[in-house]
């Protein structure tokens, strides 16, 4: 039964949505971090509007004598979209038996729409009412410099700190770009890759996530931050003309950090 | 004890297995109950009798429903051929030889699956199970 996105409507075979949905799973799979860190909610459907808080918003005017109002606070959904455009003469060659169609634009939008899940999760989305978790643990960030040979020591100082607040692990870290690069090229003084010392310490992942600035070690515990998804990320059918076809990725999600303790920054100063 | 209780096999096992036997064996004398009670229903001439008979054999699938379910928690296989089968329309057995087919061929995983019913690329969670 065709649903809101539409897909049996566009002048696609089956091979080609299989390699338009396989390049688009490969390029999140690779740029999605903070689902590597976060508990999964969901999916909950497309109609899910809400998350409730248990938290009320107490009403100043009184509805009639002797009776007060509250409304519920709850956390709304945010919808994201990425529109992209395939050339139909592509998409006909896959089927004529070409090897490979190019798919830059799905890749792009993979892109685009992973790293803003992933950016709400680390850095918060305040006009979707979202909390990053590196906002929410700011009091506890420590700095970075660009000296990766002194990381070890900024990983265990973060440990030190979740340990003492009683956060039990296991601990995983979260690394921006630079700090992957600078810690994959960097070795101790006795020629020990510096990644390897921060894997040892942990004990849990080291995730690549192309969304954050600086980098964030978290408990993997769960039950401290939340990722509440309405429609998981899925591909719709937009429109199309005789040259192209329009589509496009969406997702429904909000975010929450339920134990801003449970999280320790780590930014560049 | 039941006959169906005597059914543990070797000496020792894990308690999942147990408390899993002791669920499939629940399940086992509970819709039994209800092919008695179905039997006794259709056999007597009395109408209240039967109304009670009929009752209390619809009460005997709803425990082994809850007992189902409490199986499929724990029981990934089981769970997988409940999703295949149950609510469905159409032939039950057109529907065997179309999962076979799809789990022969790789690209119709769950996780890769061309076109699944809505549309969601089941990126789900990328969590390191503990």
């Amino acid at each position: 039964m065709m649903n809101d996105l539409r897909r049996e409507l566009a002048p696609l075979s089956e091979k080609a949505w299989k390699a338009i949905d396989d390049e688009a799973r490969q390029e999140l799979g690779v740029v999605l971090g903070g689902r590597r860190i976060v508990d999964f909610t969901g999916p909950l459907g497309w109609t899910a509007a809400a998350v409730a808080t248990g938290q009320l918003q107490g009403l100043a005017s009184a509805p009639a004598e002797g009776v007060c109002a509250s409304l519920r606070r709850v956390l709304r959904l945010v919808e994201l979209r990425a529109d992209f455009e395939l050339p139909r003469r592509g998409l006909d060659a896959l089927d004529r038996g070409a090897a490979k169609l190019e798919l830059d634009a799905v890749r792009s939008a993979a892109n685009a729409i992973g790293m803003a899940e992933d950016r709400a999760i680390f850095h918060g989305f305040p006009e979707a009412e979202i909390e990053g978790i590196c906002s929410a643990a700011e009091g506890s960030a420590l700095s970075l410099t660009r000296d990766y040979q002194r990381y070890p020591l900024v990983v265990s100082e973060a440990l030190g700190r979740l340990r003492t607040a009683g956060v039990s692990g296991p601990y995983a870290i979260a690394l921006g770009p630079d700090c992957y690069k600078g810690l994959t090229g960097t070795a101790t003084s006795g020629g020990y890759p510096v990644l390897e010392h921060v894997r040892q310490l942990l004990g849990g992942e080291i995730i690549w996530a192309p969304g954050i600035r600086g980098a964030l070690v978290a408990s993997q515990r769960g039950g401290d931050f939340e990722l509440v998804v309405g429609r998981d990320l899925s591909i719709g059918y937009q429109d199309h003309s005789t040259t192209s076809v329009k589509l496009y990725l969406q997702e429904s999600f909000t975010f929450r950090v339920l134990s801003p303790e449970a999280a320790v920054p780590l930014v560049y100063r | 004890m039941t006959e169906a209780s005597k059914g543990l096999h070797e000496a020792e096992l894990s308690p999942s297995v147990i408390d899993r036997h002791r669920a499939i064996v629940s399940v086992m004398e509970e819709l039994e109950a209800a092919d008695w009670y179905a039997q006794r229903a259709e056999a007597t001439a009395d109408a209240e009798l039967r109304a009670i008979l009929q009752h209390n054999g619809d009460e005997e699938k709803e425990h082994a429903s809850m007992l189902l379910e409490w199986l499929r928690r724990r029981d990934a296989a089981l769970a997988g051929h409940l999703q295949t089968y149950l609510f469905q329309k159409g032939s039950i057995t057109a529907r065997e030889g179309a999962e076979e087919d799809s789990s022969a061929a790789p690209e119709a995983s769950p996780t890769s699956s061309v076109s699944s019913s809505d549309g969601s690329l089941g990126i789900g969670s990328l969590k390191a199970k503990k």
